[in-house]
C-alpha cells in the first residue's frame, strides 16, 4: 500500500534536484526554465497527490490553473530570451547585469 | 477711585510714548514741559490718593479692569491695589520722579539725547508705578521687568562709552539672576495657590503654612521657605543685597539724575517693598526671615566700608545706597516691615537729594567726578552744600533728621528682635552707624572743605548751579528733615499700614518699640542718649580728623594695611570672581559645547555621521545589489530553507 | 503490489530524468531529459487516479511546451562551453543546499506526518467514474471565476510572446517626431558664400 509520504517524498527530491539545477547551471537561462519548470512539477504532483489522498477534485482544479500559468510563463519566458539573445547575442546570465547598482 | 489710578499711570506712559516717538516735533522745551506737566499731575493724583486712602481712611480700593488673557483656568488681568502701602509708594515715586524730572532740564541741558532721556524717566515712573499699585504678581512681574529694562537703557544712556555699556550689561545679567529665582517664586505660588491675585493668595495662607514639597526627593521643604526664599532672591537683584550687589555701583555710569531716580529712591527699593507687600507670605516663615536679616545686615556693614575707599563722588553714594537698602532689608527680616517701608520713605528723600546734590557739584566741576580734585566748594556753591550737608545728617540719622527716626526705629527694633541671626545684625547695623557716618562725612570735607584741588580754569568757571537744579534740592532738602518727624508716630507706631502689612504677635517688634514711645521729640532727646547717635558722632569726628586735620592719616593707615585696602578697592573679589566663575566659566563652557556639542557631536557626529552611515550602508547594500540574477536566486533559496528550517524547529507537526 | 512497482519504476524515472537534465551538457538533450520526466510524472499522476491531467500533461507539456523549448533551443545559436563555465565549481555548494532543504522536507513530508497510519486513502474509484467530468463539474461551478482570469491571462500571454518578439518590418516607413522637433536651420539649409562677379 503506497502512503501519501511516498508521493511527497518524490516531489521533495524533485525540488531539491531543480534547486540543485539552478545552483548548478547559473549561466544557462535555458536549463534555469527548465527546473522551474521541474519544481513546477514537484509542485503538481504534491497537489495531486493531496487531492487523491483527501478526495477532493479541488486539488486538481489548481493544477490545471498552474499549468495554464506555467505554460503562459515559459511562452513570454521563452520569448525573452529570443529577444534577449537577438540583443545580446547571448544567454548567459552573467550578462545580464545591467540592473547592477 | 479707578480713573484716579488711570491717570496716575497713564499721564507718565503718553508722556513717554510722545517724548520718545515724537520728540523731534514737540522741541526740545516741548518735551520736558509736557514729561514734567505729566508726572507732576501724576504726583498730584497720588497726592490725593494718598489723602483719601490715608488720611480719609477710605476703603482699600481693589480691581481688575483689564483682563489680559485666559488660559487654563487662570485670568491674567490688569488691575490696582491701593491701600496705605501702595499710597505711600506712589507719593514717594512720583514726587522723587518729579523733581528728577524738573533737576534733568539743568543737568541734561546740553545732551543731544535730550528728549530720549526724557522719554525714559516718564516711562520708568510708569513702570514703577505699574509696579507698586499692582493687585496680582503678573503685573508685578511687568513692572518689575520694565524698570529693570528702562534701568538697562539708562545707564547705558551715553552708549558710545564702553564702561557704560559693560555697566548696563552687567545690571541686566545680574538682575536676571535675581529674575530668574523671582520668577521661580510666583510659578511656585501659581502652582500651589492656583492664582496670582493677591488678596486670593494670602487668603490661602493659613491653609498652606505646614505644606511641605520635595524638590530632591527625600529632602523635605516647607513650602512657605522655598517660595520666600525664591522671592527674596528677586529682591536681592533688585535691590542689590549680596551677593546681586555688583550692578549698582557701576550703575552710577548713567547720568546723575538716573542714579537718583533709578538706582537711589525708587527702582532698588522695588525688592523692600515687594517683600513688604508679600509679608503675610514671609511672616509664616522664620527661615526666610533670617535668610533675609543676615543678607541685610552683611549688606548695610561691608557696602558701607567700600564706600571709605572710593574716589568718586557719585561711587561713595552708590555704596551708601547699598548700605541703606541693606539696612532696609534687615527690617524687614526682624518683620518691622513698616520701618522698612519708612526707611525707604525717608531714604528716597535724602539719598536723590545726596545724588542730585553730587550731580550739581559734577555740573561745576564739568563733569569732574574724582574727590580728590575738589575741596573747598563751599564758598561757591552754597545752596548744593547746604542741602548736602543737610542729606548726610538725614542719612548718618542725626537726630531731628528724616533719617534718624527711620534709622533709630531698624537698629532698635533689631535690638528688640529673636529671630535667629538678629545678635549679628544688630552689631552689623550699629557698626554700620559708625561707617555711614564717616564716609559721607568724608565726602563732606573732601568735596566742601579744605584745599582746593582743581585748577584755575575750573575755578573761573565755577558758579552756584541754575535754578532747575537747585530748586528740586532745595524741595528735597526740606523733605529731609521733615518727613520723618511728622510720619513717625503714625507710620510706625500708628495704625498707618492697616491690613496692608501683617505681622505675627509674637513677631512685632514695632508694637514692643511703641511701648517706649512718647512722640518725636521725646525719640529725638532719647536719640541723643544712644550709642547710634554717639557712634555717628564719632564717625564725623574721625572723618574730620583724617580729611581735615592731618590728611596724612589715611595714606598711613592705607599702607600699613595695605593688604586690607587692596581687598576693598577689589570690592571683596566678588567682580573678580563673577568675571572668572560665571563669564570665564561660561565662555569655557560655551566655547567647550561649541567645539565638543556643536562641531564634533552634532555636526560631526550626528549631520555629518549619519549621511556618513547611510552612505556605508547604501555601499554595503550596493554590494548585495549585484545586477546578477543567480544571486537572488541563491539568496530566495537561502531564505526558503530557513523558513523551513523555522518550520521544522517551532515544532508545527510536533503532535 | 504491481501498483508499488509501477509507482517505484516511475519514480526513478522521474528522478533520473531531473538529474539528468540539470547534469547533461547540451540543452537539446536537456530538454528531451524533461521530457522524459514529464511523461514518467505523468504514470505517477494515472497512478493517483488524474488521468485528465496526466493526459493534459502529455499533450500540454510534451506536445506544445516542450516542443517550444527544443524550437527556442535549436534557434538560438548557444555557446555551450562558456555556459558550462564553473559548472564543478557549483557542484558542492548545490549538493549542500539540496541536501539541507531535503533533509528538511523530508521532515516535514516523511512518513512520521504523511504515513499510512497517519492518513488514509480512500478506496479506488468505480470504473465508471470519471475524472474528467469530476474536474469539469468542479472547475465549471466552484472555480468558474479563477478558469475565466486563466484564459485571460493565457491571452495576455499570447499578446506578450507575440509583441516581445515581433521585429519591425524594414519597409515600414514612419516619422521620428522627436528628431524633427530637435532640427536646426543649420541642418537643412547651407549658406554659402559665393564672391560676387568682379564689376568690369
Amino acid at each position: 500500500m503506497l502512503a501519501l509520504a511516498d508521493y511527497l517524498i518524490v516531489s521533495a527530491i524533485l525540488l531539491c534536484l531543480s534547486v540543485a539545477g539552478i545552483i548548478m547551471n547559473r549561466k544557462n537561462v535555458i536549463i534555469l526554465l527548465m527546473c522551474i519548470e521541474l519544481m513546477l512539477l514537484a509542485v503538481n504532483t504534491n497537489f495531486i497527490a493531496f487531492s487523491r489522498f483527501n478526495d477532493d477534485v479541488s486539488g486538481q482544479v489548481f493544477v490545471f490553473f498552474i499549468l495554464t500559468v506555467a505554460a503562459a510563463e515559459a511562452a513570454i519566458g521563452l520569448a525573452i530570451l529570443v529577444v534577449l539573445f537577438r540583443n545580446k547575442k547571448s544567454i548567459n546570465v552573467e550578462d545580464l547585469n545591467s540592473m547592477k547598482g | 477711585m479707578q480713573n484716579l489710578c488711570l491717570a496716575i499711570v497713564g499721564a507718565p506712559l503718553f508722556a513717554a510714548l510722545s517724548a520718545g516717538l515724537f520728540g523731534k516735533q514737540i522741541g526740545r522745551s516741548g518735551v520736558h514741559w509736557l514729561t514734567s506737566g505729566a508726572v507732576g499731575l501724576s504726583f498730584f493724583l497720588s497726592a490725593l490718593v494718598f489723602w483719601r486712602v490715608v488720611i480719609g481712611s477710605e476703603e482699600t480700593y481693589n480691581a481688575n479692569l483689564y483682563q489680559w488673557l485666559s488660559s487654563g483656568g487662570i485670568n491674567f488681568h490688569i488691575g490696582f491695589l491701593v491701600d496705605e502701602l501702595t499710597a505711600t509708594m506712589m507719593i514717594v515715586v512720583t514726587f522723587v520722579s518729579w523733581m528728577v524730572h524738573i533737576y534733568t532740564i539743568g543737568y541734561m541741558h546740553d545732551d543731544p539725547g535730550y528728549q530720549r532721556f526724557f522719554s525714559y524717566i516718564s516711562f520708568f515712573t510708569f513702570s514703577m508705578l505699574m509696579l507698586v499699585m499692582s493687585n496680582n504678581f503678573l503685573q508685578l512681574f511687568f513692572g518689575w521687568e520694565a524698570v529693570g529694562f528702562v534701568s538697562y537703557l539708562l545707564i547705558g544712556f551715553w552708549y558710545t562709552k564702553d564702561t557704560a555699556i559693560y555697566a548696563n550689561l552687567k545690571a541686566f545679567l545680574v538682575n536676571r539672576v535675581g529674575d530668574f529665582g523671582f520668577l521661580l517664586g510666583i510659578g511656585a505660588i501659581y502652582m500651589h495657590f492656583g492664582t496670582l491675585d493677591y488678596v486670593e493668595v494670602f487668603s490661602q495662607t493659613s491653609a498652606l503654612q505646614d505644606k511641605t514639597i520635595e524638590i530632591l526627593s527625600g529632602y523635605e521643604w516647607s513650602l512657605m521657605t522655598v517660595i520666600c526664599l525664591l522671592l527674596f532672591v528677586g529682591a536681592m537683584g533688585k535691590s542689590a543685597q549680596v551677593p546681586l550687589h555688583v550692578w549698582l555701583p557701576d550703575s552710577m555710569e548713567g547720568p546723575t539724575p538716573i542714579s537718583a531716580l533709578i538706582h537711589a529712591a525708587t527702582m532698588v527699593t522695588a525688592g523692600i517693598f515687594m517683600v513688604a507687600r508679600m509679608s503675610p507670605l514671609f511672616e509664616l516663615s522664620e527661615t526666610a526671615l533670617s535668610v533675609v536679616l543676615v543678607i541685610g545686615s552683611v549688606t548695610a556693614f561691608f557696602m558701607g566700608i567700600l564706600g571709605l575707599v572710593q574716589n568718586d563722588i557719585k561711587r561713595v553714594v552708590a555704596y551708601s545706597t547699598l548700605s541703606q537698602l541693606g539696612y532696609m532689608t534687615v527690617a524687614l527680616g526682624v518683620s518691622a516691615y513698616a520701618a522698612g517701608i519708612f526707611h525707604l520713605f525717608t531714604h528716597a528723600f535724602f539719598k536723590a537729594l545726596l545724588f542730585l546734590a553730587a550731580g550739581s557739584v559734577i555740573i561745576g566741576m564739568h563733569h569732574e567726578q574724582d574727590m580728590r580734585k575738589m575741596g573747598g566748594l563751599r564758598k561757591y556753591m552754597p545752596v548744593t552744600f547746604i542741602t548736602c550737608l543737610i542729606g548726610s545728617l538725614a542719612l548718618i540719622g542725626f537726630p531731628g533728621f528724616s533719617g534718624f527716626f527711620s534709622k533709630d526705629a531698624i537698629i532698635e527694633a533689631v535690638h528688640y528682635s529673636s529671630i535667629p541671626g538678629a545678635g549679628l545684625a544688630y552689631v552689623a547695623v550699629l557698626g554700620g552707624v559708625f561707617i555711614t557716618a564717616l564716609y559721607s562725612f568724608r565726602l563732606i570735607f573732601l568735596v566742601f572743605y579744605g584745599k582746593e584741588r582743581f585748577d584755575e580754569k575750573t575755578r573761573s568757571h565755577l558758579h552756584e548751579s541754575p535754578l532747575v537744579v537747585t530748586g528740586p534740592l532745595v524741595c528735597l532738602a526740606l523733605l529731609s528733615v521733615v518727613s520723618g518727624g511728622l510720619a513717625v508716630s503714625s507710620m510706625l507706631f500708628g495704625d498707618y499700614f492697616g491690613s496692608s502689612i501683617f505681622v505675627y504677635p509674637e513677631h512685632d517688634v514695632l508694637a514692643a518699640l511703641g511701648a517706649h514711645y512718647h512722640g518725636p521729640l521725646a525719640m529725638v532727646i532719647h536719640g541723643l542718649a544712644q550709642p547710634p547717635f554717639w557712634l555717628a558722632t564719632s564717625g564725623v569726628i574721625v572723618a574730620w580728623f583724617c580729611y581735615l586735620k592731618s590728611p596724612e592719616i589715611p595714606e598711613r593707615i592705607a599702607q600699613s594695611l595695605a593688604y586690607i585696602h587692596r581687598i576693598l578697592l577689589d570690592k571683596y573679589g566678588f567682580d573678580r570672581f563673577n568675571a572668572w566663575f560665571f563669564a570665564g566659566g561660561a565662555r569655557t563652557v560655551g566655547s567647550f559645547l561649541f567645539r565638543k556639542g556643536d562641531s564634533t557631536l552634532i555636526d560631526g557626529l550626528i549631520v555629518n555621521g549619519s549621511a556618513k552611515v547611510v552612505g556605508w550602508g547604501a555601499e554595503v547594500l550596493r554590494r548585495m545589489q549585484s545586477g546578477l540574477l543567480y544571486h537572488y536566486a541563491f539568496a530566495m533559496i537561502l531564505g526558503l530553507i530557513t523558513l523551513l528550517a523555522l518550520f521544522v524547529h517551532s515544532g508545527f507537526f510536533a503532535d | 503490489m504491481f501498483e508499488q512497482v509501477l509507482f517505484y519504476v516511475f519514480s526513478g524515472l522521474v528522478l533520473f530524468a531531473a538529474a539528468m537534465v540539470i547534469t547533461v551538457k547540451n540543452p537539446v538533450h536537456a530538454a528531451l531529459c524533461l521530457v522524459l520526466a514529464f511523461f514518467s510524472s505523468s504514470g505517477l499522476w494515472l497512478l493517483l487516479e488524474a488521468e485528465f491531467l496526466a493526459i493534459a500533461l502529455v499533450l500540454v507539456y510534451v506536445g506544445a511546451v516542450m516542443v517550444l523549448f527544443l524550437f527556442v533551443v535549436m534557434m538560438l545559436d548557444i555557446n555551450i562551453a562558456e555556459l558550462r563555465e564553473g559548472f564543478a565549481g557549483y557542484v558542492p555548494v548545490a549538493v549542500l543546499v539540496a541536501a539541507a532543504m531535503l533533509v528538511l522536507l523530508s521532515t516535514i513530508v516523511g512518513h512520521v506526518n504523511f504515513g499510512v497510519d497517519s492518513i488514509q486513502g480512500v478506496a479506488a474509484h468505480a470504473s465508471d467514474y470519471s475524472n474528467t467530468k469530476a474536474l469539469g463539474m468542479s472547475m465549471y461551478t466552484d472555480f468558474i471565476w479563477p478558469f475565466e482570469i486563466a484564459s485571460v491571462i493565457l491571452l495576455v500571454a499570447i499578446v506578450a510572446a507575440i509583441t516581445l518578439t515581433l521585429r519591425k518590418s524594414r519597409q515600414t516607413k514612419s516619422a521620428n517626431p522627436s528628431n524633427q522637433v530637435a532640427v536646426k536651420s543649420g541642418d537643412r539649409v547651407r549658406l554659402v558664400k559665393v564672391p560676387s562677379e568682379p564689376q568690369e
